[in-house]
């Protein structure tokens, strides 16, 4: 086991740049979760970590070491793929020991940490089938035990999920926490599904066109997103981001969201953003949850408007309802029984205690 | 109500049904015809030839029913199977085939394997060429080479013509750019993960070869092996050019220059010769049929 960082790690490819400087800091025992759209550059700095890519600057170090130059073997990494990529001509065991076998183990041990990672991901029963013969879970499986075995400094998971259906997915997710309870190995996860970043990590290093956007515990970025990007790509349905401007009526700051909205800032938040120039152009984020059916008592800094639903989309435990604000589509979160109906007039209520504010030109939450 | 429904649905479905089985009949009718009738064309030479290898040369020579044997013999079985040159023919051809086999596939694999995933500058252009070479007819190579072994015998004063194992060198250049083709083709159809795993895993590259991408591509490596043994055991125009002594020549050009004596054919021991030599082949695709198809169809669809 042992701590991975990177240094200003860059991957060119010809005259692209897939990785644009990464500095991270993983610790020992770690979960990290790599998050980000497809393109931003995060199996790229996976497939580095695992030597599968030259980096073509900075440095890698595994356990303090540098390993730029070090073949994928001698890193003492073990890695699973999306596709699995079990040797198909191999029984389960044979797969797992694969790796034990080339280094030349004692028959018996090798037989020993077989048996206890067939254990531990309860593929007993499997271990001498061929992989033709098993589902897809029971495929990933066999994969992370290929894994397991080898006991190494690092795991490396590339998208392992993303070939299993939506059911399996949630099970293997919780299989694949439980395991690292277990082993307590430092771990890197690839994953393009932000739920998944969010359940497993210890922290979520959010990547987006090659660089990181912010890295952070799960709570950290779904409460305090640096970015627009953050903001907008954690969380389902996403967060809402409304043109807005500050003003200032009768000593109190306010913030209007139409010519019609306006909402006066709690304290806490005026005092926050009273520097900003008044000119400015800004977003104003907001989680769907926020957004809610407005009732009789609300709480300071809870604001009342009226609009018109456009689509509502009953749930079961929550209804979301879809309006626009000024030509802006706007999602919110009521109670099914609140009596949403499509194209209706409906009252809501706006919890600005949990608002962001966005620059509009840098993205930036202020 | 409810026998009703059934009565609407049934005799619809059974409609339906009876065009598509209907138009299947008359699908699997036309197969059977044009697969018999080319049955029956590829098949009637070498049944000519079993007909002609069991009579006298006396029966051969009358004017009876060609297709039909009067007097069954095995005279010329017993008289090629005796004959020590028939024997040393075939001797000939199995080693000259089974060395070439080895040699295609010790060059074949690994350069199809490199050529497969390793990236290094001009690997694509050296794929493209060794296609390439497949496609220079052997017609136009024979002169070039003969001129070489020749020009080499000068040289050095080792004699390569007419000697059987001058054929050792002259075959893989037939057979080594096709079985390095096919080989290609199922290295790339490989998944690129697989030899990641590999190579996370511990394994080198020559262990990656050995202990994934043969095993997995077996159907392919058995494809090219009959491929290779087909072409070295059948192969004519360099035997003929390249040895002239009978007791270097291979079972192909070994029977048309022993039973042809200038303008006397042997008929009944050339087809009793050529049946013969037929057999190998014959066996060593009964044995990997399942292999063999397994391997064109991959080959076809992923190569």
């Amino acid at each position: 086991m042992a701590d991975v960082a990177l240094r200003k790690v860059v991957k060119r490819y010809d005259d692209v740049e897939a990785v644009r400087g990464i500095d991270l800091d993983i610790a020992d025992h770690e979960f990290i979760v790599l998050v980000g759209p497809s393109g931003c550059g995060k199996s790229t700095t996976l497939r580095m970590i695992a030597g599968l890519e030259d980096i073509s600057d900075g440095d890698i170090m595994i356990g303090g070491d540098v390993v730029n130059d070090v073949p994928p073997k001698d890193r003492d990494i073990a890695m699973v793929f999306q596709n699995y990529a079990l040797y198909p001509h191999m029984t389960v065991a044979e797969n797992m020991s694969f790796g034990l076998r080339l280094k030349h183990y004692p028959k018996a041990e090798i037989k020993a940490r077989v048996t206890e990672a067939a254990r531990l991901l309860d593929i007993t029963d499997l271990i001498d089938r061929k992989p033709k013969q098993l589902s897809g879970g029971q495929r990933q499986r066999v994969a992370m035990g290929r894994a397991i075995v080898r006991n190494p400094k690092v795991f490396l998971f590339d998208e392992p999920l993303s070939n299993l259906d939506a059911k399996l997915r949630v099970q293997m997710r919780i299989e694949i926490k439980k395991v690292h309870q277990k082993v307590r190995t430092t771990t890197v996860y690839v994953t393009h599904d932000q739920v998944e970043a969010m359940t497993l990590a210890d922290r979520v290093v959010v990547m987006n066109k090659g660089r990181i956007e912010q890295i952070g515990t799960p709570n950290e970025l779904y409460h305090k997103p640096a970015t627009r990007f953050v903001a907008g790509f954690i969380g389902s349905p996403a967060m809402n981001f409304i043109p807005c401007r500050l003003e200032d009526v009768g000593g109190t700051l306010q913030i209007r969201l139409t010519d019609r909205i306006a909402f006066a800032l709690p304290p806490a938040r005026a005092a926050r953003y009273n520097a900003l120039p008044r000119t400015e152009k800004l977003l104003l984020g907001i989680r769907p949850e926020h957004l809610t059916e407005s009732h009789a008592h609300l709480g300071p800094g809870v604001e009342p408007f009226d609009t018109v639903l456009d689509v509502t989309e009953p749930m079961g435990m929550e209804t979301l309802v879809y309006f626009g604000l000024d030509g802006t589509p706007v999602c919110g979160r009521v109670d099914p029984n609140a009596g949403a109906t499509d194209g209706a007039p409906m009252r809501l209520a706006m919890d600005l205690n949990n608002m962001h504010l966005l620059n509009e030109a840098t993205g930036v939450v202020l | 109500m409810t026998t009703v429904t059934l009565d609407k649905a049934g005799p619809r479905r059974k409609v339906k049904q009876g065009s598509i089985s209907r138009d299947r009949a008359w699908a699997l009718r036309w197969s059977y015809f044009f697969l018999a009738l080319f049955a029956i064309f590829s098949l009637t030479p070498p049944l000519y030839m079993l007909i002609t290898s069991l009579k006298s040369s006396a029966e051969i020579s009358a004017a009876t029913n060609p297709w039909w044997v009067f007097h069954p013999t095995l005279g010329n079985y017993v008289e090629l199977l005796t004959s020590s040159q028939f024997l040393r023919f075939f001797w000939n051809s199995a080693i000259v085939s089974i060395v070439v086999v080895a040699i295609t596939m010790l060059i074949s694999v690994p350069a199809a394997f490199a050529l497969a995933r390793m990236k290094f500058w001009g690997s694509t252009a050296l794929a493209t060429g060794v296609f390439l070479t497949y496609l220079i007819p052997d017609s136009l190579l024979f002169i070039p080479l003969f001129k070489m072994f020749a020009t080499f015998q000068e040289w050095t004063g080792v004699q390569l013509l007419n000697r059987w194992y001058v054929l050792l060198l002259v075959y893989p250049t037939l057979t080594v750019p096709f079985c390095t083709w096919i080989m290609i083709g199922y290295f790339a159809s490989i998944p690129k993960e697989l030899d990641e795993a590999a190579i996370i895993d511990g394994a080198s590259w020559f262990q990656t070869l050995t202990r994934i991408f043969i095993p997995v591509a077996l159907p392919g490596l058995i494809a090219a092996t009959i491929f290779a043994f087909t072409v070295s055991w059948a192969q004519f125009l360099y035997p003929l050019v390249f040895t002239t002594s009978t007791d270097q020549q291979v079972l192909p050009v070994g029977i048309i220059t022993t039973l042809i004596k200038g303008d006397v054919f042997n008929w009944g021991q050339i087809m009793t010769g050529a049946l013969l030599g037929a057999a190998p082949p014959l066996i060593i695709y009964a044995f990997l049929m399942d292999y063999y198809i397994a391997g064109l169809t991959a080959g076809a669809t992923k190569g």
